[in-house]
């Protein structure tokens, strides 16, 4: 009978076979069921064996029909995931990315670095006029430094700014220093040409304190280049000319080939010690203070860092560009 | 300022070679823009001359030279230049020479005719780009001369492109002079010799307006050889300096200009009427300029006049009448000092840059007049003859610009540059640089030479003292300083935070101009407050823009001209108005455009639509921190909208900008196809948040129930949800618009909406007969405020 129960279990093939092995075996009427009523009717000295081995093939017999159960209903799910297949290799539901604009991304990535090293983020008017952006800069009226920037007016006087240097005025202005600033922002040249846009960004930074000196300048600049570009990049400062500065640098670096080699020098930054003109012309002891000021051209970085090689496409906002910077 | 590097050489003798002289002024400042090298592999070519110039008996093009070059017989040369003739100098390279382009010269036979060599033209040599003939070379040179020995070659030029301050390098002198100070070589500046006069003649000169015009030298030269040529040497010096030879005076007045930085005139002295008055303009002055134009000068214009009549523009150009000619023999040089302020800007405003100008713009070396007047005298003698009369010279002493004495600090020097310099060194490059210095304890006091107009206060000979140390042997030291918090404020949302919402809702920024045509935005009507430029680049960005629209939907037509299927742009920048007050200020401007998804094997294919824009800008709203219900549509619109399909929107009471679909009028005419949908908000507005202020959660289970509602027509859903709400009162958590329809089964003039209603009470459960009763009087309120009923 033992062999008889566990080989109808065995050759059960369904879920429901299985349960009709077990109504037949261990059911009301079930041929086991029947085995331990009849136990009662053995004689005595045969009753407790027989007994034992009845409830030990229920045991058996119940533990092989529930293993057998979850085999079944373990192939049964298997058949059914097998009909519920997908082509993997269809695409997702499509979400299209956006992205910044490629000077978006490298301002960001300027600004983040000047954050990290304590600066503020100050923004200013775009239509400035002659004081902010030239004369408490230290240019003189008529000066042929005036000329360097090719100035869009309009009719009242008042121009497009050239350079966010006029932040700085207002910065300084506004509060004592110490003062530790970046100005982001968009600036106006009337030059159209390969190399030139009518407009491009800049950011422009400044501090001002006790005891800074063209050193903190140097090493601040090359902390920032080497951190933008993730390369100790070779620097070099050239004497130059900018009536807000003096000492005035320009800032040039030592490109790096695709293969990696020593390239050509690139001019970057235009920097210097802040003039004490503009100092004074803001309130600020220029005896007591010193500071440095430098301006980066965005479109510049964003070029250097992307690879991009005409600085036209900035402006052209061809998505076939744009997208290619996300 | 362009010259020629053995010019220099003559005056520092560095054995450095050109590409090192370039490193240095550069690394001194005076950056230089470009070298050119001038003549190399030039042996086996010689100075020919030209004696015999026939036509080729076979060729049309060709001519048959009898070339004199020195030898004892002339060579035959056949020749296609045009321009060759007789009597002209021209380079003659002999047979076996290999030219610098790698042409070898061998006699060759030219349509039957011998020739025995080649005259070459400027290219050929490497010398110049004009290829149009042979290069005419001086008349002075010597037949049969090598021709790198004739014209001093091999050379180089440099162009140094001079930061406005450094005028005292508008010159050799000037160079020379910073080039000897960063070597630490002997500048050894050729001595000016004294030319005594030969006439007695003098000229009157009378400073009428001595603030504009301190000094002013002149001196007469009688007699000069009107037939006389400048050497080959000065014109060689002239043309790698980028001037062109004229004539003899002209020649040595532009000679001395490079040489010593003093801007020179010579007129006519048989034009000038009486003598020399230097004035202002007045009404009813006229002067032809020797570019052919006649002006009327401004009366801030400074002139330099005879008795009768002006003859020059002062220190601009000369006037066309008293001009030296080709017969001229009598000549009057001028040599002065104009007020840079005078100067300044009057040359642009007629359209004239000049060496002239451009030296007294920026300042010439006020001590310089006299000396340059002698060197032009003993140039000219020597060149053309002539007899000169005495130096005159009227001046205003008052009216010069005082050389400064300026104090040194030795610790000022150090605090600023970061640097331990002693006063030794610092003595030794101010003095090097041609400045007196007085011990002063520490200090010293500083007289810099009258060349450096550019030097007045101590921080500008903090700027030398860097200089000549040299920028990269200046310390460096890593960012430090006290640490400040530096964050910005949370009521204002970080624009990063607006962009990667943008971002990441798949829109792509552009970044398009801030000038527009006027043309552009008067198709949007939004010209009406736009700014003009008073010398914009172009008609077509003429204009300040007052709105990111015209950019977005230039950058769309343009995009979908790219075959782009859909389109997501976003742009934020400054926008002014001229209307009332002025106003500058920010906006993000969104634009929606072709398919509402991008295109799948999963979804049909749809166009976008005005509920896709708005639940941008409210996706924007939302993560920018405004919470639900801050935001506001109104039904109002503007000319260049959809009337039926754009709205105002209101942002915590404030306006915050519009959102619709572009009239289709409107874009016909921006030939856009597609149906556009934009929206422009603005950013100070965006960006305005409070701080979160938690309001508990709810504890209590909520109850939905759902109106289903015959509505008019012409009632908005928003006033269908402010009925609900102000009727539900506190207990509504929520009121959702879940289904809206138009059409079959509803009557005309009517649509069905359905509406559901989450209620909760914050301190228990609420009872079935509550939520009935609220719900009564919610169907009561909209019956009466809007006209509904309920749906079968």
């Amino acid at each position: 009978m033992r062999e008889r129960a566990l080989a109808d279990v065995a050759g059960a093939d369904d879920l429901r076979e299985l349960d009709e092995v077990r109504v037949g075996w261990l059911g009301k009427k079930g041929r086991l069921t029947a085995e331990l009523k009849n136990l009662g009717q053995l004689p005595p000295e045969v009753r407790r064996e027989a007994g034992q081995a009845v409830n030990e093939l229920k045991r058996d017999l119940s533990t092989r029909l529930e293993a057998r159960k979850t085999e079944l209903e373990r192939a049964e799910l298997d058949r059914r995931l097998a009909t519920e297949t997908l082509d993997v290799t269809l695409p997702g539901r499509a979400v299209d990315p956006g992205g910044p604009h490629p000077v978006t991304r490298a301002m960001s990535r300027i600004l983040s670095i000047f954050r990290g090293l304590g600066f503020a983020v100050a923004d200013g008017p775009e239509v400035e006029d002659d004081y902010h952006n030239f004369e408490a800069l230290n240019f003189p009226p008529h000066h042929p430094a005036r000329a360097m920037h090719d100035t869009f007016y309009l009719p009242d006087g008042r121009l497009l700014r050239t350079h966010t240097s006029p932040v700085q005025i207002r910065v300084m202005k506004e509060q004592a220093p110490p003062v530790r600033i970046v100005a982001p922002g968009r600036v106006f040249r009337s030059d159209s040409d390969q190399t030139h846009t009518p407009q491009f960004h800049q950011v422009e930074g400044l501090l001002v304190d006790e005891d800074v000196t063209f050193a903190d300048l140097k090493g601040l600049l090359s902390t920032f280049v080497n951190t933008y570009f993730e390369d100790e990049l070779e620097m070099r400062l050239r004497p130059s000319y900018f009536p807000f500065t003096e000492p005035s640098a320009e800032v040039d670096i030592r490109w790096r080939n695709a293969d990696g080699s020593p390239g050509r020098w690139l001019e970057v930054l235009g920097c210097g010690m802040v003039h004490p003109n503009v100092l004074e012309n803001c309130g600020v002891d220029a005896e007591r203070f010193t500071g440095y000021a430098f301006g980066l051209g965005v479109e510049r970085f964003a070029m250097l860092r992307y690879r991009v090689d005409d600085l036209r496409l900035f402006f052209d906002n061809d998505l076939r560009f744009l997208a290619q910077f996300r | 300022m362009r010259f020629s590097l053995n010019w220099l050489r003559q005056w520092v003798p560095t054995d450095l070679d050109a590409q090192s002289v370039a490193d240095r002024l550069t690394a001194a400042g005076l950056e230089v823009d470009e070298l050119e090298t001038i003549g190399t592999d030039l042996e086996g070519v010689v100075v020919g001359e030209i004696v015999e110039c026939r036509p080729h008996p076979d060729a049309d093009r060709l001519k048959v030279c009898e070339v004199d070059y020195g030898a004892d017989a002339n060579l035959t040369i056949v020749c296609g230049a045009p321009n060759a003739r007789a009597g002209l100098k021209a380079p003659l390279a002999t047979v076996g020479t290999t030219l610098p382009n790698g042409l070898k010269i061998k006699p060759a036979r030219l349509r039957g005719v011998e020739s025995r060599g080649m005259l070459c033209s400027a290219p050929e040599l490497g010398l110049g780009e004009d290829a149009s003939g042979l290069l005419e070379l001086p008349e002075a040179l010597q037949v049969g001369a090598p021709l790198a020995d004739a014209l001093g070659l091999p050379d180089h030029a440099i162009e140094v492109d001079l930061t406005p301050n450094r005028a005292d390098c508008l010159s050799i002198r000037g160079i020379a002079r910073e080039l000897a100070a960063a070597e630490s070589l002997e500048c050894r500046e050729p001595e000016i010799v004294k030319v005594a006069p030969v006439v007695d003649d003098g000229v009157e000169i009378e400073l009428l307006d001595p603030a504009d015009c301190p000094r002013y030298v002149g001196r007469l030269v009688r007699g000069i050889d009107p037939q006389a040529i400048t050497p080959a040497w000065m014109v060689e010096r002239l043309e790698r300096s980028g001037l062109r030879p004229r004539s003899p005076v002209v020649d040595v007045t532009n000679y001395v200009l490079l040489e010593r930085g003093q801007p020179m005139h010579a007129f006519d002295a048989g034009i000038i009427e009486g003598g020399i008055r230097v004035r202002r303009a007045r009404p009813g002055d006229r002067i032809t300029l020797l570019d052919g134009q006649e002006i009327e000068p401004d009366e801030d214009m400074l002139l330099i006049c005879d008795h009768e009549k002006p003859v020059a523009l002062a220190g601009i150009m000369g006037g066309q009448d008293s001009a030296v000619g080709d017969a001229t023999q009598d000549i009057l040089l001028e040599s002065a000092w104009f007020n840079p302020a005078t100067i300044i800007g009057k040359g642009r405003r007629l359209g004239l840059a000049t060496d002239s100008s451009h030296r007294f713009e920026r300042g010439v070396d006020p001590e310089l007049q006299t000396r340059a007047i002698e060197r032009a005298t003993a140039l000219i003698v020597e060149i053309a003859g002539g007899r000169p009369g005495p130096v005159v010279e009227k001046s205003s002493p008052e009216h010069l610009p005082s050389i400064p004495s300026i104090k040194l600090r030795m610790h000022r020097v150090n605090r600023v540059l970061g640097t331990d310099l002693e006063a030794g060194r610092v003595h030794d490059i101010l003095t090097r640089l041609g400045m007196k210095l007085e011990p002063d304890g520490d200090d010293f006091r500083v007289t810099p030479p009258s060349a450096r107009r550019d030097l007045a206060i101590e921080v500008d000979l903090i700027e030398e003292v860097a200089r000549m140390v040299g920028y990269d042997q200046l310390p460096s030291r890593a960012p430090g300083g006290r640490l400040r918090a530096v964050v910005a404020s949370e009521r204002s949302v970080a624009m990063e935070t607006i962009r990667s919402t943008l971002h990441a809702r798949g829109f792509q920024e552009i970044m398009t101009w801030s000038f527009v045509s006027e043309h552009e935005l008067s198709m949007l009507a939004l010209q009406a407050s736009a700014q003009p430029l008073a010398n914009p680049l172009s008609q077509e960005m003429g204009v300040l823009r007052t709105s990111l629209l015209p950019g977005l939907l230039r950058t769309a037509a343009a995009n979908l001209r790219h075959q782009q299927p859909r389109l997501k742009l976003f742009e934020t920048g400054h926008v002014f108005s001229s209307a009332g007050e002025w106003t500058e200020s920010e906006r993000v401007g969104l634009a929606i455009a072709g398919d509402a998804q991008p295109e799948s094997w999963l979804e049909n294919r749809r166009d976008f639509d005005f509920y896709d824009l708005k639940g941008e800008v409210e996706h924007l709203v939302g993560c920018a921190g405004h919470g639900p219900g801050a935001i506001q549509a109104v039904a109002r619109t503007v000319d260049w909208l959809h009337p039926g399909q754009s709205c105002a929107l209101v942002l915590n009471g404030r306006e915050l900008g519009f959102a619709g679909q572009l009239h289709p009028g409107v874009a016909a005419e921006l030939d856009l196809d597609d149906a556009i949908f934009v929206a422009e908000l603005d950013l100070e507005v965006l960006r305005d948040r409070n701080l979160p202020v938690f309001a508990g959660t709810a504890r209590y289970p909520s109850v939905r129930r759902d109106l289903a509602l015959i509505v008019p027509e012409s009632v908005p859903a928003a006033d269908l949800q402010r009925v609900c709400a102000e009727s539900a009162g506190q207990r509504l958590a929520k009121c959702v618009i879940f289904d809206k329809y138009q059409g079959k089964g509803i009557e005309s003039g009517y649509k069905s909406v359905g509406i559901g209603l989450i209620l909760r009470d914050v301190s228990r459960t609420l009872t079935d007969e509550e939520v009935d009763s609220v719900m009564l009087s919610v169907v009561e309120s909209l019956k009466k405020e809007c006209q509904v009923r309920l749906r079968g």
